[in-house]
């Protein structure tokens, strides 16, 4: 088995006397889609949280391709190669489509400090952007400002923007929430797509069953902050760790609540 | 041609690009069009109002800080001018030293405070502004020896900028349309042009790829972080020119007003005129600036000339004089801005803009 891109090691964050996520140790390996579930509160964000530097660990480790990035900031993490989707979306509300994905093309290729050319005069950042927008078909919608988006559109800008970034790791987190039955389906599409980048690998915070059967390879259980279960989709599902820990109700039960 | 001078920031609106045109000629040619010690010396002080609005839009504006050293800065640029035109003699080589010392001396001291306070939150640059600027304030009123205090300085520029400097004599007898060819007229252009090529300057500053990153910083600095923009680099870099900006058009000032005082450059009511014109004009585009700057400036110049002919036009009437009376200006300008505010909440050139 290839070596793992993201691991974390005894991963651990406390608000006060609150362990929001315990000790959290496991590895992410390239070509591999990892499903988080657990109930509401259970850390999943958190952990997420904790893996892009959004929140400092109290203890433990992310390591990425070996290397401890574990108190690098937000950016640095990003330059390294963490791509992290949010669940609210969380785009640049008034500037136009084009624009939003701009802004990352221009992060990845470092131009930022770029005070003296004209920002539209970098052509191939545009094209890039062009090209990533008509792959979540968005392209009608380029000069729209993000602010009059439909609430679908906006998700699928949030995927885009990942895309754009270009990373080792995709982290998802819940990324068809409140979208339309007939426009999840789309970004449902473009994560299976990614999967097929065999060098990388798939965070996905989901709550809907039928989208982690469909895309997971391997599902993680986190309850109350800890690491309850970790293995193949089938397996997980019918474990007794998972069993016990929902009260008999089974991980469908309590996911199928939400 | 006009697209790469603007740094293809083009008006987008029909009346906004007439309105500006009409500023640009009339300021370009104002010494012709509207002769006067008076009038011209409107026009110079809206030419460097115009810069300073600008670079605090640069901050404000673009990268969604708010700081209230503003005036600092500018008066960094000042006194820069003034002490080295008054240790080293007039000259343009004291000009130089000077409004070079001066940018970098703003550029620094914003560093320092950008690196101190923005890392945290962008509301403690606020507060850090204001103590640092009211901290110089006091130290420039209590340094009498080295700023002349209260009193301020008054220098001398180089001769070639001041009235008693008299050309063209041979071609065009000393004249041209009516107008004395003098050092003062010369000393407007240099204003003139000096703003001129600052406001491109910042055009194209916000135009590029930097500045797109101060909007998304302004927008969600959240986000632009995890995209990858380290954004306390961004935020601190943009503070450092905003201040070097605002320090060259002090000593633009300087060089105009041959005088230098803490309440010209310094005071806090200065800082808030900025505000407004920021404000009135548009956040977020260095148009918004031109035209907050003209406004405000004619209305602090005119409002209570127009005001007292007001007030004797309709002298025959009741209540009416009393309340246009012209020592009443400044109410009226209050209720200006606020009504201002009240229907254009994107500044006037956003509302212009908006009704394409």
């Amino acid at each position: 088995m290839s070596s793992p891109i993201l691991e974390t090691h005894g991963l651990s964050v406390r608000f006060g006397g609150h362990v929001a996520v315990d000790a959290v140790t496991c590895a992410f390996r390239p070509g591999e889609l990892t499903a988080i579930v657990g109930p509401n509160g259970a850390g999943k964000t958190t952990y997420f949280n904790l893996i892009s530097g959004q929140i400092p660990c109290s203890e433990g480790q992310v390591t990425l391709r070996g290397s401890d990035i574990s108190r690098a900031t937000v950016s640095a993490r990003t330059k390294a190669g963490i791509g992290r989707a949010f669940q609210l979306t969380n785009l640049f509300p008034g500037l136009s489509v084009l624009e939003n994905l701009r802004l990352v093309v221009q992060a990845r290729h470092g131009r930022g400090f770029n005070l003296w050319s004209m920002a539209i005069g970098h052509r191939d950042l545009t094209e890039e952007a062009e090209e990533i927008l008509s792959r979540v078909r968005l392209l009608d919608q380029r000069d729209q400002v993000v602010s009059e988006l439909s609430h679908g559109n906006q998700r699928k800008l949030e995927v885009a923007l990942l895309i754009a970034q270009d990373p080792a790791v995709y982290m998802f987190d819940e990324p068809t929430a409140g979208m339309s039955v007939d426009e999840a389906p789309v970004v449902l599409d473009l994560i299976a797509e990614l999967k097929q980048q065999k060098d990388r690998c798939i965070l996905l915070v989901e709550h809907k069953m039928d989208v982690i059967r469909s895309l997971a390879d391997r599902i993680i259980v986190l309850h109350n902050g800890a690491l309850a279960a970790d293995g193949a989709p089938a397996e997980v599902m019918a474990s007794d760790v998972v069993q016990e820990a929902y009260m008999g109700r089974g991980l469908e039960g309590i996911l199928n609540d939400d | 041609m006009i697209r790469t001078l603007l740094s293809g920031d083009t008006p987008r609106s029909l009346p906004l690009a007439l309105i500006l045109g009409g500023i640009l000629i009339c300021l370009a040619l104002a010494p012709f069009l509207f002769p006067g010690v008076r009038t011209v010396d409107t026009a110079a002080r809206i030419c460097i109002f115009i810069v300073l609005v600008a670079s605090y839009d640069l901050l404000l504006g673009y990268g969604g800080i708010v700081s209230f050293a503003h005036t600092m800065f500018f008066g960094i640029g000042a006194y820069g001018v003034a002490l080295a035109s008054s240790h080293m003699g007039r000259g343009f080589d004291a000009i130089a030293v000077g409004a070079v010392t001066g940018a970098l001396a703003a550029a620094a001291l914003a560093f320092v405070i950008g690196l101190f306070s923005l890392r945290v939150r962008a509301i403690f640059f606020a507060m850090i502004t204001l103590a640092v600027a009211s901290a110089v304030a006091v130290l420039v009123s209590q340094l009498s020896g080295l700023t002349g205090g209260e009193d301020g300085l008054t220098f001398k520029t180089p001769r070639a900028l001041g009235p008693a400097f008299k050309f063209g004599k041979e071609a065009f007898d000393g004249r041209l349309f009516g107008v004395k060819l003098n050092g003062k007229l010369l000393a407007y252009y240099f204003v003139f042009f000096g703003s001129f090529c600052l406001f491109l300057l910042m055009l194209r500053v916000v135009n590029s790829p930097f500045g797109r990153v101060l909007q998304a910083i302004r927008e969600n600095d959240f986000r632009a972080e995890s995209i990858g923009y380290r954004v306390v680099y961004y935020r601190v870099a943009a503070t450092c020119l905003s201040a070097a900006i605002a320090a060259l058009a002090g000593s633009l000032y300087a060089i105009w007003l041959r005088y230098v005082g803490p309440d010209t450059v310094l005071s806090m009511e200065l800082m808030i005129d900025i505000l407004l014109m920021v404000v009135i004009g548009g956040m977020g585009t260095l148009y918004g600036a031109v035209i907050g700057a003209v406004l405000f400036v004619m209305a602090q110049n005119y409002l209570q000339n127009l005001m007292g002919a007001a007030a004797e036009l309709t002298s025959g009437l009741p209540v009416l004089p009393q309340l246009l009376n012209a020592d009443r200006w400044l109410l009226w300008l209050g209720v200006l801005f606020i009504l201002s505010v009240y229907f254009f909440p994107t500044g006037i050139v956003g509302r212009l803009r908006n009704t394409r």
